[in-house]
């Protein structure tokens, strides 16, 4: 012990700049594995909208709906499996290697409402549920309801857009 | 007695007689399970909401550290706590069940060795005779408030950390025979500009190291003083960024065992849990389960735990702000060594 006290030293304290730290902890990041990403999500995502297909051609076999009247009820349905998972805890779970698959869908949708209702439920149904269902959904609601009025605007005028 | 700018050396070292640790069904999968009092299988914690399963959590880790050693919270006369909720609320509710005067503390993960350290100091000076030193975390709480719902499906960067489910406890005295508390260097808030809340090891490591200095210059040490010189939760990312640092600065670091708690706590690569564990309660469980038990059976001589802390809000982060970080290290020492 008495040995290595006289080996002891004043250490210098670090005199990094802010920037140089910044950029020398970039190259500490671990590598976001974007290739990887936008596979897992144009597979899932898309796996997902074939199963919608096959949802919507459900509804048009049995039920003698054409393709129009068949899509309301094919969106209830994908909504209703994601409010489920969602419950059961596994919808979370799925989208940490599913990314953008399972998050721009109508599910990913309906996860953020369910979510947000399923974590503010402690605190009542109307300051929990009611005001905080659409705490992650609200934005999507507002510039989807914002970017609809441009677009219309842009209907009228130039006769573009729209459908 | 004050030593250099930060670090109070105490002449008379109080000890840690009793601790407590308890923790979810996550950490109970990791490698340091048995150190720990108790497991729990589920993550609600048998409660109705996430916030009552972290009071649960916490009451339980404080009564069991009393009763480890028949002792009653008569027997203290302060608990000095804290954890990751607005207004610490998980540590205001058990400071109520358990009726000791109570000093709520928060310092986000490094509240662990923030609150040992001033419970050391005011039994080793006498303001009291016995303390308790207590930290809690939730994954879920601290999901719910700093982050996403829950059940909410964000893909999350590697970067991210998982806040570790627990409670842990320990109990101060003067006299016991327990590990030594040798000093503790109160940190220096250190921002060196990271904004990204999902990069939280590398926002703090910096901070880490500031403190690692102060210490071993304010105790004329080195790290081969040290059997284990552990930081809170710097992670997968921070750890080898606040390594790099250290020998940057001629601190012969890979002269000691020089880890993690968020490294510890789990096994990194088969969990989910991205680069490591985080949260209040990581250092704490860490630190009084195994590290204790290590200091007890003497595998270990010296160890120094630096818990690491962003302290950062939702609000903070959002408007733009750079996470404002902080390290306290207390230097513990186990029985029989000179």
């Amino acid at each position: 012990m008495s040995k290595q006290k006289q080996q002891s030293k004043k250490y210098s304290r670090s005199n990094l700049s802010a920037q140089e730290y910044q950029s020398l902890a970039k190259t500490k990041e671990p590598p976001r594995s974007i290739l990887k990403n936008c596979i897992m999500s144009f597979l899932i995502g898309g796996a997902i909208c074939c199963f919608g297909q096959g949802v919507t051609e459900f509804y048009m076999y049995i039920f003698k709906m054409t393709s129009q009247q068949a899509s309301d009820p094919t969106v209830a349905t994908l909504i209703l499996i994601a409010v489920i998972l969602t419950s059961f805890g596994v919808y979370d779970k799925f989208a940490q290697f599913a990314g953008a698959g399972s998050a721009v869908p109508v599910t990913g949708f309906a996860n953020s409402v369910c979510s947000a209702a399923l974590e503010h439920r402690s605190e009542g149904l109307v300051l929990g549920v009611g005001g905080n269902m659409f705490k992650l959904a609200g934005s999507v609601i507002v510039f989807g309801t914002i970017a609809a009025f441009f677009v219309g605007i842009a209907y009228i005028v130039l006769g573009i857009g729209g459908h | 007695m004050l030593a250099g700018q930060q670090t109070w050396k105490f002449q008379r070292q109080p000890h840690i007689i009793s601790t407590a640790t308890i923790v979810g069904p996550d950490e109970a999968l990791g490698p340091l399970k048995d150190s720990f009092d108790k497991c729990y299988d589920e993550l609600e914690i048998y409660e109705k909401s996430w916030e009552k399963a972290e009071r649960r959590l916490l009451s339980e880790a404080t009564s069991l550290a009393l009763s480890k050693k028949n002792l009653t919270a008569d027997d203290l006369q302060i608990y000095v706590g804290g954890d990751l909720l607005n207004q610490i609320i998980t540590n205001n509710f058990v400071a109520r069940e358990l009726k000791i005067p109570y000093l709520g503390v928060f310092g986000a993960c490094s509240t662990s060795m923030e609150a040992l350290a001033i419970v050391a100091q005011l039994v080793s000076t006498g303001a009291v005779k016995k303390g308790m030193a207590a930290a809690s975390s939730h994954n879920c709480t601290a999901e719910k408030q700093f982050r996403y719902p829950t059940e909410y499906g964000a893909q999350k960067p590697p970067t991210a950390q998982y806040t570790i489910t627990g409670a842990g406890a320990a109990v101060v005295a003067l006299d016991g025979d327990g590990p030594a508390i040798e000093a503790a260097t109160i940190g220096r808030v250190i921002d060196l500009g990271i904004t990204d809340p999902f990069n939280m090891g590398a926002a703090m490591a910096p901070a880490a190291v500031d403190t690692i200095i102060a210490h071993l210059n304010d105790m004329n040490r080195t790290p081969k003083d040290y059997d284990l010189i552990v930081t809170g939760d710097l992670a997968r990312v921070g750890h080898p960024i606040a390594t790099d640092l250290l020998l940057k600065e001629q601190v012969p670091i890979n002269t000691t065992h020089f880890d993690d708690c968020g490294l510890m706590i789990y096994n990194i690569d088969d969990q989910q849990v991205e680069a490591g564990g985080s949260g209040a309660a990581c250092s704490a469980v860490v630190t009084y389960g195994h590290i204790m038990n290590e200091l007890n059976k003497g595998h270990l001589r010296r160890v120094l735990v630096v818990a690491t802390g962003a302290l950062l809000s939702p609000i903070s982060y959002q408007q733009g702000e750079s996470i404002p970080c902080i390290a306290h290290a207390v230097a513990l020492k186990g029985k029989g060594v000179e």
